[in-house]
């Protein structure tokens, strides 16, 4: 035990005089195991958030950001370990196994009530997935146009309640597990158009849907139904004010803004929806 | 009298147990035949295969000299012909007593509901079941239900009437209800055959009995005779040990 | 307690004892029960984790925003169900005939009817949903023949169909064969004889049984949300994720509970019914 906080003490004292202006030491106790950082992601995570479903390269947006954060907090990269959740898992009450958990999870007033967020660390904008035929059949980038299509999305996502705010088509949309399912929807013409966050979307536009297009996107900063992505914890959990400490830091020095402009691609030429 | 059912050399098997080995048997036009015997002789085996409830491996059975005992014949005719009464009644469960009776009726010879309501009502009041054609078979005893049976045997205006040990099943003072029907269907010149246990009935009513013994009528003959003085040692040996 | 009461009522001495004996067990039972109760009002609370699972389970608040959306979600399981439940019915007693045909020419259909069920019984049936939900739409139905209530039913339909087949037709091998005999001996033909004879005594007989094969599919109807539609299951999934919190679940589960205490104890009843008719 004195060995563990005795090598704990000696990381933190090299994280900290390796990262002027860090906030090394603001974790001290307050992780579930000394030294020891606990990030939680999906099973599967997701392209372009982690790639190849593998976290501890530090490859995908997520996977970077987790560990620019866990630096600015002061844990060495093998400090950091990884385990994974599903969404049920994160919020159910009890005993949580991680110290905070990153699978772009919405900020929402209903969820905060029950869980703790960290400040946003990415503004998704929204994206309208859908396939060549649809759009051959004339749909276009408006809400107008939009209301006339079956609408799907992923039932566990703030995408689900942004269709009814947004958009408020005119048929009900149809609800699935994961994105898998949602493209089988949508390549089996069950539904027109699906509502993703844009890098999500692009992605199964690109690589997963045949015949895939973009149709048009609801831009990050807009005001009606943001949707910010937030670093989800137990609810008063006393790490929050480090995690927001070290978000902030790397939102200052512009370390966020670069991760952003590496690891997703530009939304350069979607169409804004009017 | 001419012959109305003549059976020879009828031979029925289940696996390697020939139940009847060869039969010899010719019923007279309104005569009653019982057939008589030890349990497993073959009584039943016999009565199943007039009905062609049983295909017959080999011999004759001519009704009204005709061979209904050639094989790919379609039996249902013949059925309709030769009503049968169980040991056991085998009514339909599901039906009233007055359903149970019209369905043959009304399915094999097309006849409707309303045709067949005055001669069926008749039919239960002749044996004094009037006032039970509504009700479903658990609800009546044993001696009404067999004789509901009966009723519905005799409602496709059989030519023949088997009857299977149709008394077995019943407790004692239920037993001569039932036979008091087969007296009265004797009196109108109904032909029928009859498996029986009740020797002093066969005695007082049979035109004819037959005892059958391991798959072969051993004896026939008038009762007087089969009961008075058997020419065979077996169907003494049996007599004695039944009556 | 005094025993002369109740037989001066004019009751036998047998009958007042058993309402003696009656009164009495219900008493225990009614102490018992409430023991227990209290036990569990009582002591649940005070798990150091009560007021957390309290908090995510048994929400009042998310409870009373969330209900309503439930009750309407559960419009469409009632949907589902209603045209899924003739449908297997009908299916179910084909594919039992099917099996039971006995003329050499129709071999085929009994062939079918066997390989029919073997499968789909062999199936999970949230496979028969994916497959029969996403593949046969995939193939380029156009739309409205391509939603996923009809093919989600139809899987639905296929599988339960296979189930109600067989306790149907073990329902028909449960009649006795003197009652066909019976039927043969007065001329009927086969066709007849299953129609009027053996059909309505094996389904009645197998009644109670496919009454439970149709409360096991009020509840797989919420496997069909895996394909799109949104009842219950899924509002309430919708909810949870909105809210991070299981309320809505439990407020489904009462719903359900709602439908099938009360089925499930008619098919009891008629289970029991059955058993004292054959005693
Ligand atoms: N369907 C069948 N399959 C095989 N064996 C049978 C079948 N029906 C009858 N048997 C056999 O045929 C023999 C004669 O039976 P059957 O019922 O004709 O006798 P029975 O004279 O009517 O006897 P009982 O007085 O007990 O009614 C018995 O050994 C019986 O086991
Ligand atoms: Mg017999």
């Amino acid at each position: 035990m004195r060995i563990a906080v005795t090598s704990a003490l000696v990381a933190t004292m090299m994280a900290s005089t390796a990262m002027a202006g860090g906030h090394a030491g603001c974790a001290d106790g307050k992780t579930l195991e000394e030294g020891v950082l606990t990030i939680a992601t999906g099973n599967p995570a997701y392209y372009p958030w982690v790639l190849d479903d593998a976290p501890e390269s530090g490859e995908g947006f997520e996977a970077a950001v987790a560990y620019a954060v866990a630096a600015e907090m002061g844990f060495e990269a093998d400090a950091v370990k990884w385990v994974r959740t599903s969404f049920d898992e994160a919020i159910q009450p009890g005993a949580k196994d991680f110290d905070f958990n990153m699978q772009q999870y919405s900020i929402t007033p209903e969820r905060e009530m029950m869980i703790d967020f960290s400040e946003p660390y990415y503004s998704s904008a929204m994206a309208v997935l859908t396939t060549g035929a649809v759009v051959d059949g004339g749909a276009e980038a408006t809400i107008a146009s939009l209301k006339g299509l079956k609408w799907g999305a992923v039932a566990t996502t703030t995408a689900v309640p942004m269709i009814a705010g947004l958009i408020a088509p005119d048929s009900d949309p149809l609800l699935y597990g994961d994105n898998t399912d949602v493209t089988a929807a949508l390549q089996a013409g069950q539904i027109d158009a699906a509502l993703f966050d844009l890098p999500t979307a692009l992605y199964l536009s690109a690589v997963v849907v045949e015949n895939g297009a973009i149709l048009g996107q609801f831009p990050a900063d807009r005001s009606e139904a943001p949707d910010q992505f937030g670093l989800l914890m137990e609810d008063g959990n006393a790490l929050k004010e480090c995690v927001d400490g070290a978000l902030a830091a790397l939102k200052d020095s512009g370390a966020l803004a670069e991760l952003e402009a590496q690891w997703l691609q530009q939304a350069t030429g979607v169409p804004v929806i009017e | 009298m001419s012959a109305k059912l003549v059976l020879s050399g009828v031979r029925k098997r289940f696996g390697d147990n020939e139940v009847c080995k060869g039969i010899d048997l010719t019923v007279q036009e309104g005569q009653m035949v019982c057939l008589i015997g030890a349990s497993g002789s073959g009584k039943s085996t016999l009565l199943r295969c007039i009905n062609l409830l049983e295909p017959v491996d080999d011999g004759t059975i001519l009704l009204d000299g005709r061979d209904i005992a050639e094989p790919g014949l379609d039996p249902q005719p013949v059925r309709a012909r030769i009503g049968m009464v169980f040991q056991s009644y085998n009514l339909f469960p599901h039906m009233t007593a007055a359903e149970n009776v019209m369905l043959a009726p009304r399915r094999v010879h097309g006849r409707s509901r309303s045709d067949l309501q005055a001669p069926v009502t008749a039919l239960f009041e002749r044996f004094n079941l009037g006032d039970r054609m509504g009700h479903y078979p658990d609800q009546l005893s044993g001696g009404q239900q067999q004789r509901v049976a009966i009723i519905r045997a005799l409602a496709m205006q059989p030519e023949i009437m088997l009857f299977d040990e149709i008394t077995s099943a019943l407790d004692p003072e239920l037993v001569g209800e039932v036979l008091d029907v087969l007296r009265s269907l004797r009196a109108e010149g109904m032909t029928m055959i009859l498996a029986t246990h009740e020797m002093a009935f066969a005695q007082e009513v049979a035109d004819k009995v037959c005892f059958l013994d391991k798959g072969r009528i051993l004896e026939e003959g008038p009762p007087e005779t089969i009961f008075g003085a058997p020419r065979e040692a077996r169907t003494a040996a049996f007599l004695s040990r039944v009556l | 307690m005094s025993g002369s009461e109740t037989t001066a009522g004019g009751l036998s001495r047998r009958a007042a004892y058993e309402a003696r004996q009656r009164k009495r067990a219900m008493r225990v039972a009614a102490g018992s029960t409430a023991a227990v109760v209290l036990a569990l009002v009582l002591l649940v609370p005070l798990a150091p984790g009560w007021e957390k699972v309290q908090r995510s389970f048994f929400n009042g608040e998310v409870f009373a925003k969330t209900f309503p959306g439930l009750l309407e979600a559960f419009l469409t399981n009632i949907y589902i169900f209603a045209w899924c439940a003739p449908l297997i019915a009908v299916l179910g007693l084909v594919i039992a005939l099917c099996r039971d045909v006995r003329a050499p020419a129709l071999y085929p259909l009994r062939l079918f009817g066997a390989i029919y069920t073997d499968v789909f019984r062999g199936l999970p049936v949230i496979l028969v949903i994916y497959l029969v939900g996403f593949g046969i739409p995939g193939l380029g139905l156009p739309r409205p023949w391509n939603s996923p209530y009809i093919w989600g039913s139809l899987a639905l339909i296929l599988v339960y169909a296979a189930y109600v087949a067989e306790i149907i037709r073990s329902g028909i091998d449960s009649i006795h064969g003197s009652q066909r005999a019976a039927a043969a001996s007065l001329g009927l033909n086969e066709k007849d004889t299953m129609r009027f004879v053996v059909l309505p005594q094996a389904i009645r007989n197998v009644a109670p049984a496919n009454m439970n094969m149709f409360i096991a599919l009020q509840k797989d109807v919420a496997l069909l949300s895996f394909i799109g539609p949104v009842e219950i299951f899924r509002q309430a999934g919708v909810y949870k994720s909105l809210m991070a919190n299981f309320t809505p679940y439990v407020g489904a589960a009462l719903i359900f509970l709602a439908v099938t205490i009360p089925a499930t104890r008619y098919a009891d009843y008629l289970m029991q019914k059955q058993r004292r008719a054959r005693t």
